[in-house]
């Protein structure tokens, strides 16, 4: 029985947007007492971390990340991608199906899971696939797959595009209470597209990819969801028109939620400059406009999460002329900083972005994590918010290097990763 | 990104509306220094070229249209240098173009197409361009059937590389030659009225010369059916018609552009019957614009698909003249860009 107690910190409870001066005890695996603002007194036996004033906070989780195991451990293996996630303060990841084989059968569900306990430093939950195969036909069983421990269910980097078995999907996923997160792009509109569809493609001499490749497939699902009620996630949105969609069907009271990669956030079309493959991804990066108004729509809550979209790609992947580059960029270690950018930048305050990092993220899967309060996991992260560095893409502990902000300006860094009561991360080493 | 010229009263331009390149009396030997603000090691494409950039290289490729014409056509200026014309589209006119231009110029120049390569072994762009690169050519001539492939690989040798064609993205010396008929037909580029019209959408001709004619002064129009347009195409500073008649109303230069044929049935366009009725260049269509309007196409031509064969093959063609231009201008590049070059 180990204590802990972390003082002398910045307290932000991302679960309720409190924050102040105080510390944290943590007793075994979960947080036993959270002191706010007197000095805490040391229980006898425990060990000290002094905080030095740092925002103290629950771990990141983020809802999507590609992980190649199994199948393409080249590019990343459960235990890479959970230092990674470690070094980045972030203590639950949510790994997608695309494995090889995908994860379709409780059988793989559970190689994952004891793979991740065997090797990972951080939680690792499965999503599952919609439908077998990722092939789109098929429903997968929602029920044994849950019990096996998939967390959600999609089909990762494909959108399930047949309206009829999305309906099924939805309707027998509101049995089970089980979560659908779908990725909302319609692939014959995308078709050639290989980046947003405008002027900046049109200069690049590339194909765009309309915004109604996204907002068609989303206006259809939200109808399909009305019709069975089954818990639908918008995986993530990259434009003003989703966000009015997803607006209207919160205000209509159905289960919807919604995210946005952390790239939307922070990048715009031009940060493809010439031919930037690292930032080929999809949904791709839009314009300016658009970025601004998912950051409105964060701060609004109309955005409930924030995802790194982590897809670990190698260079044979990528060192290639823009429009055969397959699409993906690293992300689950530089999530918080480059998150931390719209904090510098006075669009987010912290605790609201905390809030979609931590707390939201935790309530879309229903777990008790994303909080600082009494009994909730010892997840935590310490956070120097301030910190200014040049990002190298060398240090990163990903096994793939295909990271959109190497070589970037950031500012603020985990100094603590802490994992169920277990130190997983100090910034300067990884345990 | 679209350079407009503001600084007219001073700029490139004037030289070119006073109509100077005329008045110069070339030595017939072509001169061994750089340019004055010819800065560039490649030719990437027509973005990133000042109007003095291109002034100069259109000034050196007049010359070069002299040297063309005289029974002794061979200069020493790329003597013991090696050219490789790397082409991963099948080309026929482009590749003789360069390979021309290059023995001319007295380059021992050697074709590499994909065809007859280990591209098709599995072997990556950027290995191919190491490969090349290793056999120490000093300049590289590229065609790929992806945007940004040529700056891809311009990134990874060290000798000069001219985009021959990427993809729907730049076509540099397409735009130069036809910059170079149009002035020497014309007399200049500033002020007049050019109209490109058909599959804009695919081609990485009608970009170069975008970018070109509206940097040197000239007013673009865009004619083509909506499905073969660009999107943003207005934010590009051109006027878009999609009604021939009404877009070549009073224009100076109407180039055509190919449409390919797997675009015509049903995907892009219903039918070829249709698009030759409503945007292939006959006669009619013709009339409407200036009576002394040039025609242009960058070839090769699908005849009775965007343009009838009496405008082609009539008076107020410069289609072949294009041709002779093509070899001018790629003498002029090379040139250029070999002045970079070590021990230059």
């Amino acid at each position: 029985m180990t204590t802990l107690l972390l003082t002398n910190a910045h307290l932000i409870d991302p679960a309720t947007g409190r924050e102040g001066p105080g510390a944290v005890l943590v007793r075994d695996r979960v947080i036993a007492d959270i002191h706010w603002g007197r000095p805490a007194s040391v229980p006898e036996g425990a060990e000290v971390i002094e905080c030095g004033g740092q925002v103290l906070t629950a771990g990141l989780v983020d809802l999507r990340a590609f992980v190649g195991e199994p199948g393409a451990e080249h590019r990343e293996t459960l235990a890479s991608a959970s230092a990674a996630a470690a070094a980045g303060g972030v203590t639950t990841l949510v790994c997608m199906p695309d494995t090889n084989p995908p994860i379709d059968e409780p059988a793989i569900v559970d190689f994952v899971l004891r793979r991740a306990r065997d090797t990972a430093s951080i939680h690792v939950l499965p999503a599952a696939a919609i439908t077998k195969g990722l092939a789109g036909q098929v429903m997968t069983e929602f029920g044994l797959l849950t019990e096996a421990g998939a967390v959600a269910f999609t089909d990762g980097l494909k959108a399930v595009t047949n309206a009829q078995v999305m309906r099924r999907a939805l309707t027998y996923a509101r049995d089970f209470g089980v979560l659908l997160m779908q990725h909302v792009e319609e692939p014959t509109l995308v078709g050639d597209g290989v980046m947003n569809e405008g002027e900046m493609a049109s200069r690049l001499g590339l194909h765009g990819i309309p915004r109604e490749a996204e907002t068609i497939l989303l206006e259809r699902d939200i109808r399909l969801v009305r019709l069975t009620g089954g818990r639908y996630h918008a995986a993530m949105i990259s434009c003003a028109d989703s966000v009015e969609i997803v607006r209207r069907a919160k205000e209509a009271g159905l289960p919807v939620t919604c995210g946005v990669s952390i790239n939307n956030l922070v990048l715009n079309e031009n940060d493809i400059g010439h031919y930037r493959t690292f930032c080929k991804l999809s949904p791709p990066l839009r314009t300016e406009a658009d970025r601004q108004a998912v950051v409105a729509a964060l701060n609004e809550g109309v955005i409930d999460v924030i995802v790194s979209d982590h897809n670990p790609q190698d260079v044979e992947t990528k060192r290639l002329p823009f429009a055969e580059a397959a699409d993906g960029a690293l992300g689950i270690e530089t999530l918080l900083a480059a998150a931390l950018r719209l904090v510098h930048a006075g669009d987010v305050s912290l605790p609201r972005l905390l809030a979609a990092l931590s707390a939201a993220p935790s309530r879309v899967l229903g777990r008790e994590t994303g909080r600082l309060s009494p009994g909730a996991p010892a997840d935590l992260v310490l956070i120097d918010p301030d910190a200014p560095y040049v990002l190298d893409k060398r240090q990163l502990k990903s096994r793939s290097k295909n990271s959109p902000f190497d070589e970037a300006r950031l500012q603020g860094q985990a100094s603590l990763t802490m994992v169920a009561g277990r130190i997983v991360h100090r910034h300067g080493e990884t345990r | 990104m679209t350079r407009r010229l503001s600084n007219t009263a001073n700029g490139p331009t004037t030289l070119l509306a006073a109509g100077c390149r005329r008045s110069y009396s070339p030595s017939l030997r072509m001169s061994t220094q750089a340019p004055p603000g010819f800065p560039h090691r490649h030719l990437l494409g027509i973005e990133g070229l000042s109007p003095l950039d291109i002034v100069a290289l259109l000034d050196r490729a007049d010359e070069a249209v002299e040297i063309s014409r005289q029974v002794e056509k061979k200069r020493t200026t790329l003597r013991g240098r090696t050219q490789i014309n790397l082409f991963f589209e099948p080309s026929t006119r482009t590749q003789s173009s360069f390979e021309l231009a290059g023995k001319r110029l007295g380059a021992d120049v050697m074709n590499m197409s994909v065809a007859s390569s280990s591209v098709k072994k599995g072997e990556t762009l950027i290995d191919t361009a190491a490969t090349l690169n290793a056999m120490r050519p000093d300049i590289i001539v590229v065609r790929h059937h992806q945007a940004g492939a040529v700056h891809l690989l311009a990134r990874k040798v060290d000798c000069a590389v001219v985009n021959a064609g990427d993809g729907a993205h730049e076509h540099p010396t397409q735009a130069l030659l036809d910059a170079l008929t149009i002035r020497r037909n014309k007399g200049r580029i500033e002020g007049l009225t050019v109209a490109i019209c058909g599959d804009v959408l695919h081609s990485r001709v009608a970009r170069s010369n975008i970018i070109l004619l509206m940097a040197l002064g000239a007013r673009v129009r865009v004619i083509g059916p909506s499905t073969l347009l660009p999107p943003g195409l207005a934010r590009f500073g051109v006027e878009v018609f999609t009604d021939m008649r009404k877009g070549l109303k009073d224009v100076d230069i109407v180039m055509m552009l190919r449409l390919q044929r797997e675009r015509m049935n049903g995907s892009f366009v219903p039918s070829v019957k249709e698009y030759f009725r409503y945007f292939g260049l006959d006669g009619d269509k013709l009339s409407h614009a200036k009576a002394d309007a040039l025609v242009m196409h960058p070839g090769p031509m699908n005849r009775g698909v965007e343009i009838s064969s009496e405008v082609a093959d009539g008076a107020q063609s410069l289609i072949k003249e294009q041709v002779e231009m093509g070899v001018a201008v790629r003498m002029a590049v090379l040139e250029a860009l070999a002045t970079h070059l070590p021990n230059a």
